[in-house]
């Protein structure tokens, strides 16, 4: 029988296309997930692929991971491809988290400060046994709420900095680098370490984060204090001369107070790892503020050994978009280049066979 | 006032018309081309910069315009959201109506020689005047170029650019709507 | 064309800033411009910084085909084709000469290119160095130093050790006796192709950012050593379909005893020698 070349990719993909709309369904018995459900029931989710994505909208990322199969990566990307096309109306001042309303506000330093300890919606001491009566539903009885007692809350590392035991926070100057515009280039300052950070995968960070408690870098970390809540975004429109409120975003951040011995020019005093995650992204916001903080080896003049010390290995590394497209693309067609590694192969085979 | 001249009819299809005649001309260097469906920006703007500038400059580049182009800073500005400075050194588009001193301008870094300056000149007329050689990259023969306009010595001052090596200025001449090409890559000689 | 996007769906700020890195690129053959890559509707790896550089080039008058492997069938061409098609309403083809930009993956056409025509590749790794150097920072240093003895280290290496370079794809070029490039992974036979080239080739990474360009009739050398030319192979057959014995062939197993067809992967010029 006479070879026929492969045709009709086109007629395949449409086919495969209909069947991954057809799966993704699932059995039509059974009631199709709405886009409300996901953005309310699975937070979490959602907040991962606002991170991951670097774009704030519950609602987008719903519907992102609704179209993924759950998928948080192939979310992401889509939130991410989505973005890249939209216009940018203006910059934001800086989040003032220090305004923050919170709903949960946690300090591992001190046992008791102004504002409190509050543990808000945590699963920190949830036993973690399957709850079968979940998988029938309900509505649980309304949790008691506490009325925070003062506008607004002090950050510990204020507190800190009253006594100038940890380094002053670092003045913002400019312009803030903007990844998503301009390539990374190396030596990356920390305002594109923070921003590829805040991007990056949280299991890549969580990993790093991990290896440096273990020896690999070692930064000695205590959490001054993780807060999540609601914060105001404001811009200053040039005409106007003032800020204004555009809106608010439910952000956590992580603020680690580390040791650090001084250096000929720098008396000993505490520095800091920063983490910001979008939403209550608790586990993001510490693995970030480790890694932020071991990526600052060079800067502080320590021996710079382990990878997550390694500012080119992890920023050029921490992006699962773009991972998981280079891993994945090994799927694709390759075999031009597999036929010249066999002809090679062959060549040198036949070369040294007497 | 000089804003009620419009920029391109159509932006889209105009940028990209202009582009690949800008595309071309670098990768043909010397070769002549047209930048079709110019503007009519306000003198003494040619048409061929005008269209230049609508395709590529924008707030994310520095543009300096040499004191002759006075009258035309508001458009320039308006149309193209292109921060003006007042520092040829510090531009990523310079406009000149005579060649500027290049040891003025930015010849980008040994690692990073793209960040130089792309220099456009208007000159009087290209295919007249000083003759010169044409000879590197894009040329499968060395190619002839007479440009009106140019300073003697040019191509002892092109001479130096092409001494810098990835660095250097990247030369776009203007006459009207005409569009002629020196990369840094070319070597130019009088002839 | 797909509502609600841009022609050849980039904003035009986008394209502005992809212009402008191509018109360096052009004008220092070879260097790789670091560029402000955006995510693309199509994962990395799939061809997003070619897509980028067609994106920024193509106009509606422009004619285009797009392959992958050589072949206008492979899905992945076709569902780029289809992208710019839907975005952009051009005039797509699968002849090469009909074609004024051709967006490719992994090959050169067979057919002689024209001076009117663009070849836009799509590049996985750009830095022909990172294999022996992983640092991009590093890399560059050794770019700005036209550092290159430890790729001619590794070449002379292969020698001694297979009594040829074994390198058989994205073999490491020198273009205009200045800097090495990575000729994206194009197998080592369509390396003399990017020589003198009458066509303008462009050259997107999307995921690692970077653009670079060779101007046609631009000096493009495979490295090699006096004693030990390259030299392009291909497999010693004949195109099983239109018996062509210059082009570069596919190996196709057909079936479970050793039987193989070797055909030509450049499926336009396979199919014209047989009209």
């Amino acid at each position: 029988m006479a070879y026929v070349a492969v045709k009709g990719g086109e007629r395949a993909i449409d086919a495969a296309h209909a069947w991954l709309a057809e799966a993704r369904r699932g059995d039509p018995a059974v009631d199709e997930i709405g886009v409300d459900q996901i953005a309310s029931q699975l937070g979490r989710a959602v907040d991962r692929v606002m991170a991951e994505g670097s774009v704030y909208d519950r609602d987008l990322a719903a519907l992102a991971i609704k179209q993924a199969q759950g998928d948080l990566i192939e979310a992401a990307f889509l939130l991410r491809a989505y973005r890249a096309t939209l216009p940018r109306f203006a910059a934001t001042l800086p989040l003032d988290t220090g305004r923050m309303r919170p709903l949960r506000r946690i300090s591992a330093v001190f046992k008791d400060l102004p504002g409190g300890q509050m543990l808000g919606p945590t699963t920190d001491y949830t036993h973690r046994l399957l709850d079968f009566a979940l998988a029938e539903g309900g509505t649980p009885p309304p949790a008691p709420l506490a009325t925070p007692d003062a506008a607004d809350i002090p950050r510990v590392h204020d507190i800190l900095g009253h006594e100038g035991l940890i380094e002053p926070d670092p003045v913002a100057g400019g312009e803030p680098a903007d990844l998503t515009r301009q390539p990374l280039a190396f030596p990356a300052a920390r305002d594109a370490r923070l921003q590829a950070l805040a991007r990056g995968d949280e299991g890549f960070l969580l990993s790093l984060g991990y290896a440096t408690q273990r020896g690999y870098g070692h930064t000695h970390p205590f959490v001054g204090e993780i807060r999540m809540g609601e914060v105001a975004v404001e811009i200053e429109p040039p005409e106007l001369g003032f800020a204004i409120e555009i809106g608010d975003l439910v952000v956590t951040e992580c603020q680690m107070v580390n040791q650090f011995a001084g250096s000929k020019t720098t008396p000993a005093q505490f520095t800091r790892g920063y983490g910001l995650a979008f939403g209550q992204g608790e586990r993001r916001a510490m693995a970030m503020a480790l890694v932020d903080r071991s990526l600052r080896a060079g800067e502080l003049g320590e021996d710079a050994t382990g990878p997550a010390q390694d500012v080119e290995f992890v920023l050029s590394h921490c992006d699962n978009i773009e991972a998981t497209g280079f891993v994945e693309h090994l799927k694709l067609p390759h075999y031009v280049d597999f036929q010249s590694e066999l002809e090679v192969l062959r060549r040198i085979r036949g070369e040294a066979t007497p | 006032m000089s804003l009620d001249l419009p920029g391109f009819a159509d932006p889209v299809a105009d940028a990209q018309r202009s582009f690949r005649a800008a595309l071309d001309a670098m990768a043909h260097p010397g070769q002549l081309h047209r930048l079709g469906g110019a503007p009519h920006p306000p003198p003494p703007l040619a048409a061929a910069t005008a269209a230049l500038l609508l395709t590529l400059a924008d707030a994310d580049t520095w543009l300096w315009l040499a004191p002759a182009f006075a009258a035309a800073r508001e458009w320039v500005a308006f149309h193209t959201g292109a921060p003006l400075c007042a520092d040829p050194a510090d531009a990523a588009f310079v406009v000149a109506d005579t060649l500027p001193d290049f040891s003025r301008l930015s010849a980008g870094s040994d690692e990073a020689p793209e960040d130089s300056a792309t220099l456009i000149v208007q000159v009087a007329a290209i295919g007249e005047g000083r003759r010169f050689r044409l000879s590197g990259p894009g040329l499968r023969t060395p190619a002839t170029l007479a440009v009106a306009g140019l300073p003697d010595g040019f191509a002892e001052i092109w001479a130096g650019n092409r001494a810098l090596y990835p660095r250097g200025l990247d030369l776009l001449l203007v006459a009207g709507a005409a569009l002629v090409a020196l990369p840094r890559s070319v070597t130019v000689e009088a002839g | 064309m797909t509502q609600g996007y841009n022609f050849a769906y980039l904003d035009e700020q986008t394209k502005r800033m992809i212009r402008r890195a191509l018109l360096k690129a052009v004008a220092i053959p070879g260097h790789q411009v670091p560029f402000g890559s955006r995510e693309m509707p199509l994962p990395y790896g799939w061809g997003t910084g070619g897509i980028q550089v067609t994106a920024a080039v193509l106009g509606a008058d422009d004619v285009l085909k797009v392959i992958d492997q050589g072949a206008d069938d492979t899905t992945n061409a076709v569902s780029i084709r289809r992208f710019f098609a839907r975005t952009a309403g051009v005039r797509t083809t699968t002849r090469t000469a009909e074609a004024t930009i051709i967006q490719t993956r992994h090959r050169i056409p067979e057919r002689k290119l024209r001076e009117d025509q663009i070849l836009v590749y799509q590049v996985p790794l750009p830095e022909p160095l990172a294999k022996l150097e992983p640092s991009r920072a590093e890399t560059k240093k050794m770019h700005a130093l036209a550092d290159y003895g430890a790729m001619h280290v590794k070449l002379y290496e292969d020698i001694t050790r297979y009594g040829h370079v074994s390198i058989s794809y994205d073999y490491p070029v020198m273009v205009n006796f200045r800097h090495l490039m990575s000729p994206s992974p194009i197998p080592a036979f369509d390396n003399p192709k990017l020589h003198m080239s009458p066509a303008l080739q462009l050259f997107g990474a999307g995921r690692e950012k970077r653009i670079y360009a060779v101007p046609p009739w631009t000096t493009v050398t495979s490295l090699d050593f006096e004693d030990h030319p390259f030299r392009a192979t291909r497999a010693p057959h004949a195109c099983g379909l239109c018996g062509a014995t210059d082009s570069y062939l596919d190996e196709v197993v057909t079936d479970d005893r050793g039987g193989r067809l070797f055909c030509c992967s450049d499926t336009d010029y396979c199919a014209g020698r047989r009209a």
